[in-house]
């Protein structure tokens, strides 16, 4: 059973088409890496997938239950890391993820584990709005994973991190975490790396879907010209 | 369900602790206005009708503040989003936030209802509390059921800070209305009357009464 089916997928906003006849099919532990300029719909296909918009047409599966009638069963089984970290500027790191994992049923351990995880525990204690932008990601990344989902959906997961950052959140949200994962990148290169399937999408509609290994970074490259 | 009405709860007070943006706001606007009704009216005291009216129309406007601010943080740092990738019982937060407006009227009626009686009120506070205690809590209830509904309907809306108290005055109304009606006998010079339990009945039943439409509708304001 596919981790993600999409089949003629349509989601507009008011007259704008944000996605439409998206289709695409992804195994359990592979990457999907969606590219695409601003605009193209990544953010919109995430959300979609994340529960977060309503299909308009076509029909979405995650882990073979259908959106948006049996969203309840996905809920809990996903992780969204988006533009936006889903925290509270006011309240500290942990008191963030102490929040979520109490929506989430999780145990106290794992948000100091996961503190420990993306190296916050010393600021843990200080409320968000006097953190950085790198460390506030670091926080969202932990806040992402936090209930161990099964399915991750990153928006440019690594926009704000230095490389050592980059580094500390890798076994959380790489490659090596073994997670499905569909990520909405701009960078052609570093993206295919990671990417077992390419999505370009221009406009809301798919532009190109292959076997990453078909395909070139030039040709990702085309998509923003 | 309790469990996250809890961690909701939680989250709301620890937010307005380090804000400090709603309860300071209700009693500031609250013991502000009784002071220009003191001067207005150039009286020291009243009572019954015009106390009574008094007293709910400021509570009411100043209920409102909080209502505005009510789901602003949730809408502005994406905690809509994240609540709704939980696998919880949406109807979770309605009943958080209700809570959390509640509270917040509980703690700024503890200083603006001695102030009104300090700065307004003819008849001694004390021989109208116990009754008063009981019309506040309608109030207070009604006004929350009715302050998380409109809340939720128009945190999303660019004008939230005009529609919000457009569509609230309206559907409160009803709350001043049997509010001051039961109040006023309590607030009368000489012997207190009793309580009216008439109005305290339209109270509790308009209150049940929002309070199930509030449930009915909540799940629908929170879909895209």
């Amino acid at each position: 059973m596919a981790a993600v089916q999409v089949e003629r997928l349509a989601r507009r906003y008011g007259e704008r088409e944000a996605l439409s006849d998206v289709s695409l099919s992804l195994e359990p532990g592979r990457t999907l890496v969606v590219f695409g300029p601003n605009g193209a719909g990544k953010s919109t296909l995430l959300r979609v997938l994340a529960t977060l918009l309503r299909p308009h047409e076509g029909s979405v599966r995650v882990f073979g239950r259908s959106l948006p009638r049996e969203a309840w069963a996905v809920r809990g089984r996903v992780g969204l890391l988006g533009h936006e970290p889903l925290l509270y500027r006011e309240l500290t790191a942990r008191e963030n993820l102490r929040f979520h994992a109490r929506l989430h049923n999780v145990g106290e351990a794992r948000v100091e584990e996961l503190l420990e995880a993306v190296a916050m525990t010393e600021r843990a204690a200080e409320p968000l709005r006097t953190l950085s932008r790198g460390m506030v990601q670091r926080v969202a990344v932990a806040r992402a994973v936090l209930h161990g989902p099964e399915l991750l959906l990153l928006d440019e997961p690594r926009a704000n991190l230095d490389p050592a950052a980059v580094e500390l959140v890798e076994p959380l949200i790489g490659a090596s975490s073994g997670l499905t994962r569909v990520i909405a990148s701009h960078d052609p290169a570093g993206g295919l790396a990671e990417a077992d399937l390419v999505l370009g999408l221009r406009a809301g509609r798919p532009a190109l879907l292959s076997p990453a290994t078909e395909i070139g970074a030039a040709e990702i490259a085309g998509l923003y010209r | 369900m309790r469990r996250t009405v809890g961690a909701l709860l939680r989250k709301e007070l620890l937010v307005e602790l380090r804000t400090l943006e709603s309860v300071p706001g209700m009693t500031l606007f609250a013991l502000t206005t009784f002071v220009v009704f003191h001067f207005a009216l150039n009286r020291n005291s009243i009572d019954g009708d015009l106390a009574a009216g008094i007293l709910w129309v400021t509570l009411l406007f100043a209920a409102i503040l909080g209502v505005n601010r009510l789901f602003v943080a949730d809408a502005d740092q994406g905690g809509f989003d994240g609540f709704l990738l939980a696998p919880v019982d949406r109807s979770a937060m309605l009943v958080a936030k209700a809570l959390t407006l509640l509270a917040y009227l509980i703690a700024f009626e503890l200083v603006a209802v001695p102030a009104f009686a300090l700065l307004l009120l003819g008849p001694p506070l004390g021989q109208a509390l116990p009754g008063l205690l009981a019309v506040l809590l309608l109030g207070d209830l009604g006004v929350a059921a009715i302050g998380t509904l409109v809340a939720a309907l128009t945190v999303r809306t660019r004008a939230r800070d005009l529609l919000g108290p457009l569509l609230a005055l309206p559907l409160l109304v009803p709350i001043v209305l049997g509010a001051a009606r039961a109040s006023s006998p309590l607030l009368s010079l000489g012997r207190p009357g009793a309580l009216p339990a008439r109005w305290l009945v339209t109270l509790g039943l308009y209150d049940l009464l929002f309070g199930l439409i509030a449930y009915a509708l909540f799940d629908f304001l929170l879909e895209d």
